[in-house]
This record gives C-alpha cells, sequence and structure tokens, in this order.
C-alpha cells in the first residue's frame, strides 16, 4: 500500500533562512504520528508545503499518492489540516462557515455529517452562533470541525492544544483517536509532549529544518530514554552508588535499565547506613528524548 | 467550473449581503447626494448632447457606483481574509487558480450591478430618462464591473495592510473614475485635458454606458467596446498570471 504521506528530498529557502532541508520522510497509512521539534524548527512550513500553502523549492511532496502540485485537486480532496493560527471569518455562524467549506470541496448536502462533528466537538449548542461571539476555545473547535467536512483521509493538526482548555483537549483527543482508529492518518505536531508519547505511534523530530530523529515512539524512549529511581535520603549516599546519577535539591536520581536491578541498588544503600525518607520510580519520558535528541545526543 | 467555484462566489455575495447598509446603501445615499448638489448647482445651466444636465449625470452617478464597488468587493474582502489568516479556509481546498479568479470578479460584478440597480432607483425619479440602446448599458456594466473586480483582486493580493489598499484606492481608481466623464462631456475640457481624457480606460466606460441611454456619446460606442474589451483581456490575464504563480498567497 502507498503512503499516506511522502516527502522526498523536500528542501525550501525564506530568502537566507533554510526552513526545510532536504527532508525525507514517510508516513504510512492508519498511523498517528508525531512532528516534533523547537520553534522554527520547519514543523509548520512542512505542513504548509504539503497542503500546498508554500511551495518546495526542491523536492516532492505526496499526499495517498497525489503529488501536492501536479495533482494538487486530489492531494488536498485527501488532506485535512487544522491550522496552528487561530483564524475564523466574523461574517458568518458555525454551521455556515461549515456549509461553505463543504462547497469548497465540491460537498453539496452534508448537513449529517457537519452534525455529526458538531456532536463530537461539542458544538452543536453553538451552531447558529456567529463565529466572533465564540470563545478562543470554541474557534478552535471550529477549525477543526472545518478540517473534517470533507472527510479526509489524512488529517494534520499543527499545535490543535496550544492554549486550550482541559476539556477540550480531552474531547479533541478522544475524536481524534476515534477517527484514527476508523482508519484515518494523523499528524500531529505539539509542544506538549506528554500528549505526542501518550498518542503518537511514531516521531520525526525536527531541528533547523532536518529530521534529527525518527522512530517508534517506544523504540525512542527506549534509546534515549531510562528509569529512574528517585531518593531522598537523611544521610549522603556513599559515592560508589551514585554513578551516573544526578543531585537536585536533596533528591538523587539514579538511572537503570531492568526493574530486578532496583532491589539490590535499594539493599546497597540500605547496607551504607543510609536512611531513606522518600522515593519514587521515574518512567522514561519523551521530553528527556527531546531534550537530548535537541542537545545532539542522537545516534 | 465546479460546486467550489459557486460556493465562493456564494460566499463572496452574502458577505457584502451581510453587511448590505454598508456595501449596498451607503454607496446609494453617496450617489444620490452627489446627484441632489450637482443637479442643484448647474440644472438649468447645461445641457450635454441636448440632455438636461440631471438626467445626464445619473448614468454617470449609475456607472461610477457599479467600478467603485465593484473595485471595493473584491479588494477589501482579499485584504480582510489575508489580515485575518482566514484565507487558508480558500487555499486549502482543491479550488483552481481559475475559479478563485471567476469567484471574486464575478462576486464583485454582482456587487456593482446591486449597488447601480440602487443608485438608478433612487436617482430616475429627478429627471426624464430614457433607455435608447440598453444592450450597451449591461455590456459596458458588466465589463467595467468585471475590469475593477480583477484590479480589486489585484490589489486586495498585492497590499498587505490596509493603508497600502486606500493608497490603491486613492490614488489610482478615485482619480480615475472621477476624471472620466461622470460630472461632464469630455467635450466641454480644454483639448489638452481632453487628450489626457482619452487615455483613461474609465472614460470608455462610462462613455459608452451613457450611450446606451441616450443613444448619443463623446466617443463611439464601438471604439469604447474596443477600448474596454482589451482593458478587460489584459487584465484578465495579469489577474490569472499572479494567482497562478500564487503571488504573495503561496510562498
Amino acid at each position: 500500500m502507498s503512503a499516506a504521506i511522502r516527502i522526498q528530498q523536500v528542501s525550501k529557502c525564506f530568502g537566507s533562512t533554510q526552513a526545510l532541508d532536504a527532508i525525507d520522510l514517510e508516513v504510512r497509512p492508519g498511523e498517528f504520528f508525531g512532528l516534533l521539534g523547537p520553534n522554527g524548527a520547519g514543523k509548520t512550513t512542512l505542513i504548509s508545503a504539503l497542503a500546498g500553502l508554500v511551495r518546495a523549492d526542491f523536492g516532492k511532496l505526496s499526499v495517498m499518492g497525489h503529488d501536492v502540485q501536479a495533482d494538487y485537486r486530489e492531494a488536498r480532496r485527501h488532506l485535512g489540516v487544522v491550522p496552528q493560527e487561530l483564524v475564523f471569518d466574523p461574517f458568518f455562524t458555525v454551521r455556515e462557515s461549515l456549509k461553505i467549506q463543504s462547497g469548497y470541496f465540491g460537498i453539496r448536502d452534508n448537513d449529517s455529517w457537519i452534525d455529526e462533528i458538531l456532536e463530537n466537538l461539542g458544538l452543536t449548542s453553538k451552531a447558529n452562533a456567529n463565529m466572533r461571539m465564540l470563545s478562543g476555545g470554541m474557534k478552535r473547535r471550529v477549525l477543526v470541525a472545518q478540517a473534517l467536512v470533507h472527510r479526509p483521509p489524512v488529517i494534520v493538526l499543527d499545535e490543535p492544544t496550544a492554549g486550550v482548555d482541559v476539556e477540550l483537549r480531552q474531547t479533541l483527543w478522544h475524536f481524534i483517536r476515534r477517527l484514527n482508529e476508523a482508519g484515518h492518518t494523523i499528524v500531529l505536531t505539539t509542544h506538549y509532549l506528554e500528549e505526542a508519547e501518550n498518542l503518537c505511534t511514531r516521531i520525526a523530530m525536527l531541528k533547523a529544518g532536518r529530521v534529527v530523529a525518527l522512530d517508534t515512539t517506544a523504540n525512542l524512549l527506549r534509546r534515549f530514554s531510562v528509569h529512574t529511581l528517585r531518593l531522598r535520603t537523611r544521610q549522603a549516599i556513599p559515592p560508589e552508588l551514585t554513578h551516573g546519577a544526578a543531585e537536585n535539591g536533596g533528591w538523587w536520581s539514579l538511572p537503570f535499565d531492568r526493574f530486578d536491578e532496583v532491589e539490590p541498588l535499594l539493599a546497597k544503600i540500605r547496607a551504607a547506613g543510609c536512611v531513606i525518607d522518600d522515593l519514587e520510580i521515574g518512567k522514561p519520558d519523551l521530553e528527556e528524548v527531546f531534550v537530548r535528541v535537541m542537545q545532539g545526543q542522537a545516534n | 467550473m465546479g460546486h467550489g467555484f459557486s460556493t465562493l462566489l456564494y460566499k463572496e455575495v452574502l458577505r457584502f449581503w451581510k453587511v448590505g447598509s454598508q456595501t449596498v446603501a451607503a454607496p446609494v445615499l453617496t450617489a444620490l447626494l452627489y446627484l441632489l448638489i450637482f443637479s442643484h448647482v448647474l440644472e438649468g445651466h447645461v445641457k450635454v448632447h441636448g440632455v438636461i444636465y440631471t438626467a445626464f449625470l445619473i448614468p454617470g452617478l449609475v456607472m461610477m457606483s457599479v467600478l467603485q464597488n465593484a473595485f471595493a468587493n473584491s479588494s477589501s474582502s482579499l485584504i480582510q481574509s489575508k489580515v485575518t489568516g482566514n484565507i487558508v479556509f480558500v487555499l486549502l481546498p482543491p479550488i483552481s487558480y481559475l475559479e478563485f479568479f471567476a469567484a471574486y470578479v464575478l462576486a464583485s460584478v454582482v456587487r456593482g450591478f446591486v449597488v447601480g440597480a440602487g443608485v438608478l432607483l433612487a436617482t430616475f425619479w429627478f429627471a426624464p430618462l430614457t433607455f435608447a440602446e440598453p444592450w450597451w448599458i449591461l455590456i459596458f456594466a458588466l465589463m467595467g464591473g468585471a475590469i475593477l473586480g480583477s484590479l480589486g483582486v489585484i490589489a486586495g493580493i498585492w497590499a498587505d495592510k490596509f493603508d497600502q489598499l486606500a493608497a490603491f484606492q486613492n490614488f489610482l481608481i478615485m482619480p480615475l473614475t472621477f476624471l472620466s466623464g461622470v460630472f461632464y462631456s469630455i467635450n466641454s475640457l480644454p483639448p489638452f485635458w481632453q487628450e489626457v481624457s482619452h487615455w483613461n480606460p474609465v472614460f470608455y466606460m462610462i462613455d459608452g454606458f451613457r450611450h446606451g441611454f441616450f443613444g448619443v456619446s463623446d466617443a463611439s460606442p464601438w471604439l469604447s467596446l474596443s477600448v474596454v474589451g482589451s482593458c478587460l483581456a489584459v487584465l484578465t490575464l495579469f489577474t490569472l498570471n499572479l494567482l497562478k504563480r500564487g503571488y504573495k498567497l503561496r510562498a
């Protein structure tokens, strides 16, 4: 089966700034894919190139096998993009906006699907409200709805939860997960790494327009992050036990790979005469992976 | 042209219709005020082509309103969409540059026709009007509206800020429309200014449009048709080329 998204050697310059530098990336159909990176890494430029808002200087991009330039109509029909900026058309109501957006994609009678989207995003009561009257969170929901009116098989969400409340996040992720389970390919960019860790099966990390890490989430966690035993002790831990550990505010973080290493480690600490006041076990997290990759410790 | 085109056209018409007091009623009132003031001052003193001044003025005001509002529609819609960022809603769907052009220009023509009809309705009580050759009225209103709608697309895409658009409007569109024979026959001008007027394409739009009412005009309607038709063809090609290249819309 062909890739849902195929990006081949894509480069883009804005003046002297190299926004994308020979990017190669493939997203498989049905994947929940994360695109991570610091501000200015090129995530939004890459999404814009995919959506036809930016024209790549070199390379090829396709959506469900359709080239985004040569076969732009089919490529765009297969792609739904939730833009990062909170934009809206102040002249129209929520329902009018969604009907107009459907029409742009050549869909005439879309009321039942529009009703379903409104229901799933908690927008039913706001259907006839003017866009100007909505709160920021509600406007964000409408942006998501607008990206879905044409039932695109590939959905790209560019920081959809930036500055929104917990309720919307939960509603949104519940709905997006359902779409993913129904076979839609999802690409997500976010600065909330916990979200990416929970949702994405595969992750690409971008830095200065280049892909610096690309793997399954599980592999990235395994490669770049470890479990830690965090301890607060009444007495100083002997130096021979703190190899590779870090101390911060009276807490020691001791790295370990396997859980069967924990008990012998604790036994040694107790044997050294240390009394443990507090203890917790830290799981590997994407934030640590992200920091390491961005610091150039990727291998 | 597909459903994307008709939806964009519908949206553009709905947009100006929803704020009709600004986009239709206000320009009709402005034209009415021009008529009341100029006819009060000049009525009884001036006849043009054997037509009393107020009757001569009405078609000029109607066409000026068509042109100015056609320009205002596409240009203001595009600059607002660009500044607020909602232009992405039109750029993300599979709408071709030809459909984009046709929808914005046609919506401008519709706004021009609606305002023009409003001005005609509000003013034709003031003087006896004839409709000697009505097809000229339609042809020049359509072509003039399309030219200014097209200029509006260019200005809306080119301008990054509202004041740049205002400069385009104040320093190009307003002088061209005001100095085109709306309020006078260019035959009443000194020879130099007559010559200058012949280089103003808006003069031919107004003159040809007025010919449809009275059957007489400063220039032959066929000459006006060829000038206006050529302008429309050149502007259409120029605008289509901008859109095809994605100038200022697709980086």
